[in-house]
């Protein structure tokens, strides 16, 4: 019990794969200038992550070495296409704008890693929430920058207006930085600061210590 | 695995059998939700379509009914230089001709850009484009299909004085004063698009060109 606990809460917070492991990074700059796009993206790569963590964990025992990340790379594009397809099918004008982020969660390396790291060594079970929860993870993430970013880049969340734009005659003018790439870098940095200075365990110990050098040592 | 030690999962029998056997299901995987979505996503294609048909007309109502708004679209046919019937529309109130709506395609900087232009009544007038198919570059050219850049043809005139296709997609901002006649005929480019820029004036002046719709909309000058 307490292991299934592990897997599955263990990636929101304390080991979460984008601030933790800085992982899905590039997917987390394009999809969050909107919540709905971002939160389709969420529902997509957590879908994916468990699902291919399952499929590859079920046959892990006969998965050749030398072939193992074709294999991985097979399942996990498959399940991208056969998500692709759906979100084409059944949210069309959402998919339009998600472009080539849906198809790139192939080389999404949250994805692969967990193949990697855990489906190829655990039980399906397991797997499967291993998936779910760095899925979520990276969900809990993408929201929270999505909705900074939709909130004072535009204003509005999911669509409806939240704060009145001066364009339209209200209080608030809008924040065009935070619709830019950069901003959703600034805003992942401001979170990955306060989660090190909640969760002191993941800040890293610098690689080089900054001596204060006096004249007289030198000479 | 009944016996994990005799199992030999490296072995090169093991090796084809996995990776013959999952391409297999892969692929029976993958082209089966191919072709059972299909039907859904081209029916979701054909309404975009028709959305952004209306939408380049100004008709799009918000929350309207797009199969109920398009029928009230007149369809057309016209028969350009190659011999080839292409379907146009035609918006009307009433018996008076509001705009013609005509296809317009070609390649941009990676992939076919197709869309729609909108004319006025006066076969000069540009009353709005729009893009419904392209791949060109997230974040830079495809922002022509962004609204603030489309507003920018709204009011251009497509044809010189001498009857040829004058409008272009110039770099930088077109200088909006005396010193500058062309200014009717120009839009401002997109910043680090210029290759998908040149690519919309070509198709532009293609459509509107005697290869074109050109010979069609004289008729209306």
């Amino acid at each position: 019990m307490s292991e299934i606990r592990k897997v599955l809460i263990d990636p929101l917070i304390d080991n979460n794969p984008i601030t933790l492991q800085m992982l899905g990074i590039c997917s987390a700059l394009a999809v969050t200038t909107s919540l709905l796009p971002a939160l389709l993206m969420c529902i997509a790569l957590t879908s994916v992550t468990a699902l291919s963590s399952a499929a590859i964990s079920m046959i892990r025992h006969r998965i050749p070495n030398n072939i193992r990340i074709i294999v991985h790379m097979t399942i996990i594009a498959s399940l991208v296409i056969m998500t692709d397809q759906l979100l084409r099918a059944y949210a069309f004008e959402t998919s339009k704008q998600l472009s080539v982020f849906v198809g790139l969660i192939i080389t999404n390396c949250i994805v692969l890693g967990r193949a990697e790291a855990f489906a190829m060594k655990n039980p399906v079970g397991l797997s499967f929430l291993d998936g779910l929860g760095n899925g979520l993870g990276y969900s809990l993430i993408l929201i929270s920058v999505a909705t900074v970013r939709e909130l004072f880049g535009a204003g509005t969340l999911f669509g409806y207006p939240i704060f009145e734009l001066t364009r339209n005659g209200g209080w608030y003018p809008a924040n065009g930085l935070m619709l830019l790439p950069p901003s959703a870098f600034f805003i992942i940095g401001l979170f990955i600061w306060v989660i090190r200075s909640w969760r002191s365990k993941q800040a890293e110990p610098a690689d080089y210590q900054i001596h204060e050098v006096h004249r007289t040592d030198v000479y | 695995m009944p016996d994990k030690k005799k199992f030999d999962r490296d072995s090169i029998s093991n090796t084809l059998i996995m990776a013959i056997g999952l391409s297999l299901v892969c692929s029976v995987l993958v082209a089966s939700a191919a072709i059972i979505l299909k039907p859904t996503q081209l029916r979701n294609q054909e309404e975009y379509r028709q959305r952004i048909i209306l939408e380049v007309a100004g008709l799009m109502q918000p929350g309207g009914d797009i199969a109920a708004l398009f029928a009230a679209v007149q369809t057309d046919r016209v028969r350009i230089a190659s011999g080839e019937d292409v379907e146009i529309y035609l918006a009307k109130d009433g018996d008076e001709l509001q705009q013609i709506i005509l296809p317009i395609s070609g390649p941009g900087l990676w992939s076919t850009m197709r869309g729609y232009l909108a004319v006025a009544p006066d076969g000069n007038t540009v009353m709005g484009i729009r893009f419904y198919e392209h791949g060109e570059t997230p974040g830079l050219g495809d922002q022509v299909d962004k609204a603030s850049w489309r507003d920018l043809w709204v009011g251009k005139h497509i044809y010189g004085d001498d009857g040829t296709p004058r409008i272009k997609v110039i770099k930088g901002f077109v200088r909006r004063d005396a010193s500058n006649p062309d200014a009717i005929h120009e839009i401002d480019g997109l910043s680090g698009a210029t290759l998908t820029g040149n690519g919309v004036t070509k198709l532009v002046r293609y459509w509107t060109g005697p290869e074109g719709f050109g010979p069609y909309l004289e008729s209306y000058r």
